[in-house]
């Protein structure tokens, strides 16, 4: 057997055993002050649906740019779909995040581009062939409902329509996880629960699906996996959790 | 998978003449910062090489003039002429007859006058007038051609030899050193307009990397928008050089030919068959390693 071939079955093996998303005993610490992640162990399985919450400085954020890569890990291992993320080489992370999909709380759009083209730019990316690209983008467009608005400038759009079009973008490729941090932070109560309805019918068609939110109305009511941080540690992990005040304040 | 790698290649480059319009206030002032450079840079260069090259023509015309002991043979006269034209710094060499001289003389200083003269008073001073390629040789060659038993002396022009000479090294000593500090503020300005009009698209970048991007997806239209924008930030004062340039030449020429008939002027094709290349090269250089440095902080996303 090869060594790729090796590495495929560890990295499947891990997956299966430890989840898409496994956090060993991670810490990672900053320059100053107290470590923003403090030995967290997380297991997040194929297909699940959970919510990480905490008030500002708990380290959502930070695990979110640990699961991206754009950080590494102090001390412990940060796995993603079975792949130890301290040992991937520079070269490699665009792959590796191409299987992830990212949403933002300011959408983080290309703004000089209209609508089609912020969608298609992830697709241009991993090489999709034009005409696959032509067919896939409308359907993408289409599914978070914005298929008639497809030649808007994306500063055109409200605040929903272009954290719909983040979506799109982010989930055109099919990814297998898809990270969302504070996705509802900029919107109203009506676009918010769009979007989350956006995210629980991705979630039922197989992708693993990991938020991060302030939001308790829509945390409680959804009644998901609920992982909540405090100080860089977590504090409780809850199965049909909810977002308590005990979660929010010391 | 070939024809993908062309496909994104071909998009990456799209993108690159894209940005240009996207972001066309941050390429203005971009072409603006370039052509000014180079166009400092250009009008320097055609001074200094007119300069240059004025004192270069007044150069070749100083000769040393060698003359014989009286009965000297023409046989040993040209073999002395050889002799000189055999060595390094003599650029040519020529032989005067004293009738030769005389009517030089008699045309150049006495303007035909020689109605006084019975016969040639310049008898018995025909000389070699020797011509070198670096008048700055003059002594040392002066001090060859004295140690021939056949030399009675040797007519030098020290002084102006000595002065062309400082002048000349002056000039490209200063040459160098202006054209350096030009240089280095240009590409000081430049990079810096570069990497500010990059450093306000980081956010993009980043979108880009966290999407999935190469670090080649995302350098390479910026390096194709660096390189476009630096070859039009030298082209346009290369037109400007060569119209205003052409337009002076002809305006001296044709105002005041006495100028032009004692100074000796580069034509336009010689000025730019080294300032072309030179601010193309520099242009498109700075526009493509200024870009490249400037993404490459931007992209450990």
């Amino acid at each position: 057997m090869s060594r790729k071939e090796n590495e495929l079955k560890k990295q499947q093996s891990i997956m299966e055993e430890k989840g898409i998303i496994y956090l060993d005993n991670v810490t990672k610490s900053y320059s100053t002050g107290s470590p923003a992640i403090n030995g967290i162990t997380l297991n997040i399985y194929k297909g699940e649906f959970v919510f990480v919450v905490g008030d500002s400085g708990s380290g959502k954020s930070t695990l979110i740019r640990l699961l991206l890569r754009e950080l590494t890990a102090t001390t412990g291992n940060v796995y993603v779909m079975g792949q130890d993320l301290a040992k991937l080489k520079h070269r490699k992370i665009p792959k590796f995040r191409r299987n992830l999909g990212v949403v933002f709380q300011d959408f983080r759009l290309l703004n000089d581009r209209n609508v089609y083209e912020n969608v298609a730019f992830a697709q241009r990316i991993v090489e999709t062939p034009a005409r696959m690209i032509r067919r896939n983008v409308p359907a993408m467009l289409a599914t978070v409902g914005l298929a008639g608005k497809y030649k808007a400038k994306t500063t055109q759009l409200s605040g929903g329509e272009q954290q719909r079009v983040a979506l799109a973008r982010a989930l055109v490729n099919n990814p297998s996880i898809l990270l969302a941090d504070e996705p509802t932070g900029n919107l109203d109560p009506h676009n918010s629960w769009e979007i989350m309805g956006l995210l629980e019918e991705i979630n039922e068609r197989g992708t693993t699906v990991v938020v991060v939110t302030h939001n308790r109305e829509i945390v409680n009511a959804m009644k998901k996996r609920v992982v909540a941080m405090k100080k860089g540690v977590i504090v409780s992990d809850m199965e049909e959790g909810v977002y308590n005040d005990d979660d929010e304040e010391d | 998978m070939m024809m993908k790698k062309i496909n994104t290649f071909f998009y990456t480059m799209w993108q690159g003449i894209l940005n240009i319009f996207r972001n066309k206030w941050y390429s203005l002032a971009s072409v603006a910062t370039i052509s000014a450079c180079l166009f400092l840079l250009g009008l320097f260069f055609a001074i200094v090489a007119n300069v240059q090259h004025i004192v270069r023509s007044v150069q070749e015309d100083i000769c040393i003039s060698v003359f014989f002991v009286e009965g000297t043979p023409l046989e040993r006269k040209e073999e002395i002429q050889q002799t000189l034209n055999d060595r390094r710094e003599v650029l040519r060499t020529e032989y005067r007859t004293a009738d030769e001289e005389w009517a030089w003389f008699s045309e150049s200083s006495l303007h035909g006058n020689t109605e006084v003269f019975q016969e040639n008073p310049l008898e018995g001073m025909d000389n070699i007038r020797v011509y070198m390629k670096d008048i700055g040789e003059q002594e040392n060659l002066a001090t060859f051609i004295e140690s021939i038993p056949e030399v009675d002396h040797v007519n030098r022009s020290l002084n102006l030899a000595n002065t062309l000479t400082g002048v000349n090294s002056l000039i490209s000593y200063g040459f160098i050193v202006i054209i350096a500090i030009l240089l280095v503020v240009s590409v000081f300005l430049i990079s810096n307009t570069v990497s500010i009009g990059i450093s306000v698209r980081k956010e993009e970048i980043n979108i880009m990397k966290y999407v999935g991007a190469t670090d080649f997806f995302v350098r390479a239209p910026f390096v194709l928008e660096g390189m476009i924008i630096g070859l039009v930030g030298a082209g346009i004062p290369l037109l400007i050089i060569f119209e205003g340039y052409n337009g002076l030449l002809n305006y001296v020429m044709e105002r005041f030919p006495m100028l032009s008939n004692m100074l000796n002027f580069l034509s336009v094709a010689e000025i730019f068959r080294f300032l072309t290349p030179v601010s193309l090269l520099v242009g498109m250089g700075i526009g493509f390693f200024g870009s490249i440095s400037t993404v490459r902080k931007h992209l450990h996303v």
